[in-house]
């Protein structure tokens, strides 16, 4: 089932980013180990946030809430001197299948713009919890002192959070790429385009696109996992609803639904975030405007980074875009 | 815990409620009419907050601040409207978030450019600084006024959209917004007009909140999203929904602060149930919206659209 083209595409990428490590520790420049465990876990993210967004054409702008879950158990196990990762890595995807279960069931009751803003209402939530939590650090955030420990292998050095989410952006990526276009994949893709007729067909639409929700949000929480471990520090700014805007500014950038699009995008939007903060402190001033080009341009189905990269994109019609892009390629 | 203080905070919530109010009517009749969601109407609330005290600090007068104020967010909100938000209206909504979420950092940013970081000091006015009692209790006047603001803004929506040619526009325009234009309606023309009306309403937002909150870049943010609790809550499109959800969830956060640390000391130790009674009101808006979700998905006041 795996197109020869998708392979290549995703062997090159892992490839480079597997020799990234090398290259900074030849140029002694440990910054951009640093930098691009960085870009890696928002990758992780924003893979994640794909499987809603561009599978489902779910549009969550509160998917920073899981990356906050995932930070704070780290953070919270740690302050109470539990800093075994399995532990720590269990309790935070159960932590992210129980709010996404319960978040989801709520949200999923609208739909359309009604869930882009319930979904933010939500994390908002979490965010205000966390900064009137004042044991746990309040608004200062909460550092967290021990690393992630799994026994054979530590999470305390950027090179190790580095390798992890690599395994796991590989693992996640091989696994989309089959997920795409097994059965629940198509139904996933299905309910975005009909729903009334996956309804007819005996599929539950709602059942779906939960799991789905709750899938990405497992996902999602893991990075934010590999995040508190990066920056041994757990704070309220990581879900800040920025931050969900972001997320969904790489996947977009990348290529909606394409597999390897947001990590092309997490790696596009935050070198572009350096080099411009590297330039000026006002580099927002620059940045928002740019975003505002990538939505007038994207809705085009103009994944301009893969055009520039590749090919020209196959231009559909222009309107539904998500639908058109999910669809690319096949036929359901 | 007595009944003037009660009171007063009551008539905080309410105040409170006014401003969301403001902000939350041009949100829906833009989400209502043109199917636009617009992120950085939060945006437009701080340029209304940042022009109003920056022309009151140079002129010293209310009005004039307030107009200006009102003017300069029309105008800003035209500019948007124009360059961002009018290609987008056919597109998905996805675009829309992006588009005004880029503009939203923008502003933003560009409010410490020119006003730089630190909040921005503005005064209430002199002629109505004082404070009134009522019921006992010494209230200030300018949040008085507020509340008075909002009431006539309230019955002037009312008024233009149920009792004008506007107003009929605007409803058809909702339903179906290619009859209208067939008519022979300048649709777009609308459609700017009813953004700048709700830009407008923004700016008024932010320029009567300056003095009472801090003026200062990302102060739109928070209010944006309370905003949008208020809009979901109160069914999308529906601006007496949006009425009637502003002032429920701004006075049921207010009581909620500062009642339920007290409340929950009564069955809890005081130093836990400080902690819990703050984590709990911060939340106690978004549980309601759950709630309201959970049985009313459309929002308490079925609007228009649906």
């Amino acid at each position: 089932m795996f197109r020869v083209k998708s392979v290549i595409w995703i062997a090159a990428l892992f490839f480079v980013l597997a020799c990234i490590p090398f290259v900074a520790h030849a140029l002694d420049e440990p910054f951009y180990v640093t930098f691009f465990a960085r870009v890696l876990v928002y990758a992780l993210a924003a893979c994640a946030l794909n499987v809603v967004l561009g599978l489902a054409g779910l549009v969550s702008f509160g998917h920073a809430m899981f990356i906050g879950l995932g930070c704070y158990t780290v953070g919270i196990l740690s302050y109470y001197g539990i800093d075994n990762g399995w532990i720590q890595l269990l309790v935070c995807i159960a932590a992210c299948v129980v709010v996404g279960v319960l978040v989801g069931t709520v949200c999923l009751r609208t739909s359309g713009i009604g869930f882009i803003m319930i979904t933010l209402a939500f994390s908002q939530m979490l965010y205000f919890l966390m900064i009137s939590l004042t044991e746990f650090g309040g608004d200062d955030g909460l550092n967290i002192y021990a690393p992630s420990d799994f026994g054979f292998f530590q999470l305390d050095g950027s090179s190790e959070v580095y390798w992890a989410a690599w395994a796991l952006l590989l693992a996640l990526a091989v696994f989309l790429l089959r997920f795409r276009v097994s059965p629940f994949g198509m139904v996933l893709r299905a309910t975005h385009i009909n729903p009334r007729r996956v309804d007819a067909f005996g599929y539950s639409v709602f059942g779906v696109q939960l799991a789905s929700y709750v899938m990405s949000g497992v996902i999602t929480g893991i990075a934010g996992f590999l995040l508190a471990n990066l920056t041994a520090f757990a704070s309220p700014s990581y879900i800040a609803w920025h931050v969900s805007g972001e997320l969904i500014v790489m996947v977009v950038i990348g290529g909606i639904g394409a597999v390897t699009g947001p990590i092309v995008g997490a790696l596009a939007f935050l070198v572009m975030e350096d080099v411009l903060k590297g330039w000026t402190s006002h580099w927002m001033l620059i940045m928002g405007p740019i975003i505002v080009l990538i939505a007038l341009l994207g809705r085009n189905q103009f994944a301009w980074l893969k055009a520039c990269l590749k090919r020209p994109a196959p231009s559909a019609g222009p309107a539904r875009p998500i639908a058109s892009s999910s669809v690319a390629g096949e036929s359901l | 815990m007595n009944s003037s203080l009660f009171l007063s905070q009551l008539l905080n919530g309410l105040q409170l409620g006014v401003l969301l109010f403001l902000l939350s009517s041009g949100l829906t009749l833009i989400f209502g009419i043109m199917n636009f969601i617009n992120l950085a109407h939060g945006s437009l609330y701080m340029v209304g907050a940042f022009i109003g005290a920056a022309t009151y600090n140079a002129s010293g007068s209310f009005l004039f601040s307030v107009a200006a104020a009102m003017a300069s967010a029309a105008i800003v909100g035209a500019l948007i409207e124009h360059l961002v938000a009018r290609p987008l209206y056919r597109y998905d909504h996805l675009y829309q978030v992006l588009a005004t979420f880029g503009l939203m950092m923008f502003f933003n940013e560009l409010a410490i450019v020119i006003w730089g970081n630190r909040p921005y000091f503005v005064e209430i006015p002199q002629f109505i600084r004082g404070a009134v009692t009522i019921f006992g209790a010494p209230y200030p006047v300018y949040r008085l006024l507020i509340i008075a603001i909002g009431i006539v803004v309230a019955f002037g929506a009312w008024f233009l959209i149920q009792r004008t040619r506007f107003g009929m526009l605007t409803r058809a325009g909702a339903t179906s917004s290619a009859m209208v234009s067939v008519l022979g309606v300048n649709i777009d023309l609308l459609k700017k007009a009813l953004f700048m009306l709700g830009a407008a309403l923004s700016g008024l937002a932010g320029t009567l909140a300056g003095p009472i909150l801090s003026v200062q870049s990302g102060m739109g943010d928070p209010v944006l999203i309370l905003a949008l609790v208020v809009i979901v809550v109160g069914g999308i499109g529906s601006i007496r929904g949006a009425l009637f959800a502003a002032i429920v969830i701004a006075i049921i956060d207010t009581l909620g602060r500062a009642y339920l640390p007290f409340l929950l000391g009564l069955v809890l130790p005081p130093s836990a149930a400080n902690t819990t009674g703050n984590a709990v009101a911060s939340m106690l808006i978004y549980i309601l919206m759950a709630f309201v979700l959970a049985f009313r998905p459309h929002g308490i006041m079925v609007s228009a659209k649906r």
